[in-house]
């Protein structure tokens, strides 16, 4: 069996970042297991701009911003194996891969890093009734086959979901001469950042349809016809209410979901409120030595705090590799009010300062974040919006967390007004927030 | 005459018929009307070898579901399809229905179906565990199983083709005319003749028996919708589940499939024969009913819905006779459930039919009765090495969900029948059938299917004549 002291499984920005930050650090025998036939992931059919806007303060295209991390890992030895799948993780971090080149080949890791991104939610995940036609795409799909292939998958095309992957693309299609409908959402708000709804919408006269639904999906070969209808405050179809639209693709864009598949089966405990690996404030999963950062994790809008997180797992990966292991009782994190996740989960005490990532259930304004120690608020950040659709994210100083007396931390949404208790709220892993631009 | 017999519909019926035909020193030839064989009730049902105790005795239903199970394993060894006799389980969920249970017994005892036993509630649960809290006790079948429904009917195609059947796909039979001696089929593809006509077109098997002046009977379509969902809930139940019978057919089932996944219908309703679309409210009863038997069924992990629309017809047994009409002219019609289950009996009855109706029947000297495909994620380590180092393409694994390699999909294009779609591909090799659906592979299975058969992009389909999935390249100005 081969041996490589760090292993990182997904060639993306969030592994590229991950193997960098781990050589930086020192570590000199690192390998980057790719699925595809280069590296880049993602990034790479995302060719509108406005990456990197926090990372390098200019704005890139997804190729562009790869690139850079693709040239920084070519000044080093870091190995990367194109058109190799990992069959299989084990416990004792043992990946089975196979690969043209190699064939079939075990390799013993002494750490491992999961970077293996997320795939799109489908139409079988949320059940669209209608015709088994063909002409319904995620929106993904579609952008390889726009981007990276070269081919339109439609000329007239209504998108289901205001995900950031269905407005860049509702631009995109306009842009290559479809005629986009309507872009239509479930929810009472946009799952986007305004920004993508003006450029991407409005700019174009492209509708938004908030609180609607696809009810039908008609058409014997090709899609021809899909409904729409407005949904009550309990996300059901109010009958009466459809639109017919005549349209022969329909993009989804309805959600990502983080790909566990190798990470439980190794046995990693997973948190059914990200569906990704519950980790440390070092990214470290339950099976120690093995880290997990970029959307493996938890679903990021922006690929710059990909970077940044994935920064923190390779260095983390590095000192466990360096014999240092984080010390200290666990303090657990726990969502409150109108909190759908943290990330981390939970954090050693005596640690230093600890960055908070996590999503709110529902649009506020004018409301703060509390972080409760039991009874007692240890602190608390005033914010004028938030929504599903951003990640939010706090810093809690070394000094705070000293205090801190209970083994576990709770944050919340401070409550304002009435009936926020009854507004509905997306569940676990719903968020559709794509790498997108800023 | 150009043929001796010529089969109309390549489902698992036409297919099972074509198979022992082809063991027969003739002229065969299969027409279907899809570009695809399997593509009709046949990709679409509960993929389920029924036992037999459900038919009333006396029946063919009976008598041939019986045989087509006892035959299942022995076939699916040969022809490497996948099949696993894992059992079932009728529930009894009340008093009523332990009157029901008994009377399946009787029947199944009368059926002749093998090792059927009563269960009390405690040894039910003891074989699974996630049943319902109002389980009462349940009917056992050892003898039931699971199938690939599509490629147990294309190993029986390739077979036929393989030892001399010709095959036309995209060849619908728009009229037959009775001549001496036989028949004149006319297809958009051509006039042939035949001595013989096997009516294997379920859904439409009516419309080909008036065609040659037979109005003995009619399809009344019927669907039922499904939930497939991922593998994660796979092993929820071991054997399939069934609820008790009803006025609306064997009700919903909750059953593992042979590629891992759980399974999960159907309803029935009456449709057209080419509505395969789901609706909130089928699904909606599905999901409801599910819960009844099994009540844990996480239908958040659901991956896909489909329906499919099953052949009944106005008669109550299966229709498989020489037409009073049009002699030479033999029906394998209104084959609903159990007919997956009876099709490798059917394919005999129909044998036995033919040389009734003065057929004259030699066995071949020499048939190929075997059939091998390589799946990649079945293999060992080594043999994964092997075949990688003999052809690199098995190392380069396209769909990730299921472990499907550029080699397996390739091979697929180059077999006897080789597919023309992207879900053709995916019934052969399994490419898009897992938790992304294609997300991540369609595009690249598009890309193998045109380069392997020589075709633009564009011109792939997703699966049926229509279903296009690309209208032209980016920023593609006209000459």
């Amino acid at each position: 069996m081969i041996e490589h002291n760090l292993v990182v499984i997904g060639g993306g920005p969030a592994g590229l970042a991950a193997a960098l930050a781990a050589w930086e650090q020192g570590v000199r025998d690192i390998l980057i297991l790719e699925r595809d036939n280069q590296a880049g992931g993602i990034l790479n059919q995302c060719i509108h701009n406005g990456f990197g806007l926090h990372r390098f303060k200019e704005e890139l295209t997804g190729p562009e911003y790869a690139g850079r991390f693709i040239e920084l890992v070519k000044n080093t030895d870091i190995q990367i194996r194109t058109d190799t799948m990992v069959l299989e993780l084990t416990g004792d971090r043992i990946l089975h891969t196979v690969s043209p080149q190699h064939g079939y080949e075990a390799i013993r890791a002494g750490a491992v890093i999961l970077a293996m991104g997320c795939r799109e939610r489908t139409r079988g995940a949320i059940s669209i009734p209608g015709a088994r036609c063909s002409g319904i795409f995620t929106a993904g799909a579609a952008q390889r086959f726009l981007n990276i292939e070269g081919y339109m998958v439609g000329k007239r095309v209504v998108i289901l979901g205001s995900g950031d992957i269905g407005l860049i693309m509702a631009r995109r299609m306009t842009l290559e001469g479809a005629k986009v409908l309507a872009c239509v959402e479930l929810m009472p708000y946009s799952g986007g950042l305004t920004r993508n709804i003006v450029q991407c919408l409005n700019d174009f006269d492209i509708p938004l349809y908030l609180s609607h639904t696809v009810t039908d999906i008609r058409g014997r070969d090709r899609l021809e016809q899909v409904v729409v209808s407005k949904v009550d405050d309990k996300r059901r179809p109010i009958p009466g209410t459809e639109m017919v639209f005549d349209c022969d693709t329909l993009l989804l864009s309805v959600g990502l979901l983080p790909e566990n598949e190798l990470s439980r089966q190794a046995g990693i405990e997973i948190d059914p409120r990200t569906n990704g690996p519950r980790v440390w404030e070092n990214r470290e999963c339950s099976i120690p030595g093995v880290f997990a950062c970029g959307n493996v994790l938890h679903v990021h809008d922006l690929v710059d705090y990909v970077s940044a997180e994935s920064e923190q797992a390779g260095k983390a990966a590095a000192a466990y590799l360096q014999g240092l292991r984080p010390a200290g009782e666990e303090i657990r994190l726990e969502n409150g009010f109108d909190v759908s996740y943290t990330v981390p989960q939970h954090f050693h005490r005596g640690g230093e300062a600890l960055e908070l990532f996590f999503r709110v259930r529902n649009v506020r304004k004018n409301t703060a974040i509390r972080v409760m120690d039991g009874d007692t608020q240890i602190a608390r950040f005033q914010r004028e919006h938030m929504a599903p659709g951003e990640m939010e994210s706090i810093k809690l100083p070394k000094v705070l967390l000293d205090r801190v007396k209970g083994d576990r931390l709770t944050v919340e949404i401070e409550p304002v007004g009435g009936g926020a208790h009854d507004a509905p709220s997306p569940a676990a892993g719903d968020t559709d927030s794509s790498l997108r631009s800023e | 005459m150009d043929y001796d017999v010529v089969i109309i519909g390549c489902g698992v019926v036409g297919a099972a018929c074509a198979y022992e035909l082809a063991k027969h020193q003739l002229r065969l030839c299969v027409l279907e009307a899809s570009n695809d064989v399997a593509n009709g009730t046949t990709k679409a049902n509960s993929a389920i070898v029924h036992a037999g105790y459900d038919p009333l005795p006396g029946t063919k239903m009976a008598r041939l579901n019986v045989a087509g199970t006892a035959m299942m394993g022995e076939l699916c060894r040969k022809l490497d399809v996948p099949y696993r006799n894992n059992g079932s389980l009728v529930l009894s969920l009340s008093e009523q229905d332990d009157g029901i249970l008994r009377t399946l017994y009787a029947q199944g005892q009368a059926n002749g179906v093998p090792g059927l036993a009563l269960l009390n509630r405690e040894q039910t649960l003891a074989m699974e565990p996630n049943l319902s809290p109002d389980l009462r006790g349940a009917l056992f079948a050892p003898s039931a199983g699971i199938v690939n429904p599509w490629e147990l009917c294309l190993a029986l195609a390739e077979t036929a083709v393989r030892n001399g059947a010709e095959l036309r796909l995209s060849a619908p039979v728009t009229a037959i005319r009775r001549t001496e001696g036989g028949f004149c089929i006319s297809t958009p593809q051509g006039e042939l003749t035949a001595r013989y006509v096997v009516n294997c077109a379920g859904v439409s098997s009516d419309r080909i028996a008036a065609m040659a002046g037979d109005r003995s009977f009619r399809i009344q379509p019927t669907k039922g919708e499904y939930f497939l969902l991922d593998k994660s809930e796979g092993s929820r139940v071991e054997r399939v589940i069934f609820q008790c019978p009803s006025q609306l057919g064997k009700g919903v089932l909750v059953t593992p499939t042979v590629h891992g996944n759980l399974l999960v219908g159907p309803n029935a309703a009456a449709c057209d024969e080419t509505d395969t679309a789901n609706t909130a409210a089928g699904l909606d009863f599905v999901r409801a009913s599910a819960q009844r038997s099994v009540p844990g069924v996480n239908f958040r992990d659901n991956i896909r819905n489909f329906a499919g629309v099953r052949a009944n017809s106005d008669r109550p047994d299966f229709i498989l006779e020489e037409s009073a009409a049009a002699p030479g002219l033999i029906h394998a019609a209104g084959i609903r459930s159990p007919g997956l289950s009876a099709a490798p009996a059917i394919g005999l009855e129909i044998l036995e039919l033919l040389r009734q109706a003065g057929l004259t029947l030699r066995r071949k000297d020499s048939f190929i009765d075997s059939r091998k495909r390589v799946r990649f994620h079945q293999l060992s380590d080594g043999e994964k090495n092997e075949l990688i180092q003999a052809d690199p393409r098995y190392g380069r694994v396209i769909c990730r969900c299921e472990t499907v390699t550029e080699g397996e999909i390739v091979a697929c294009l180059h077999t006897p029948i080789p597919p023309v779609s992207v879900n053709g591909v995916k019934r052969r090799v399994g490419a898009g059938m897992g938790r992304c659906q294609g997300g991540f592979c369609g595009p690249r299975v598009q890309e193998i299917i045109a380069r392997e058969l020589g075709l633009d992009p564009t011109q792939v389909l997703m699966d049926w004549e229509g279903s296009w999935v690309l209208c032209g390249e980016t920023k593609d100005v006209a000459p």
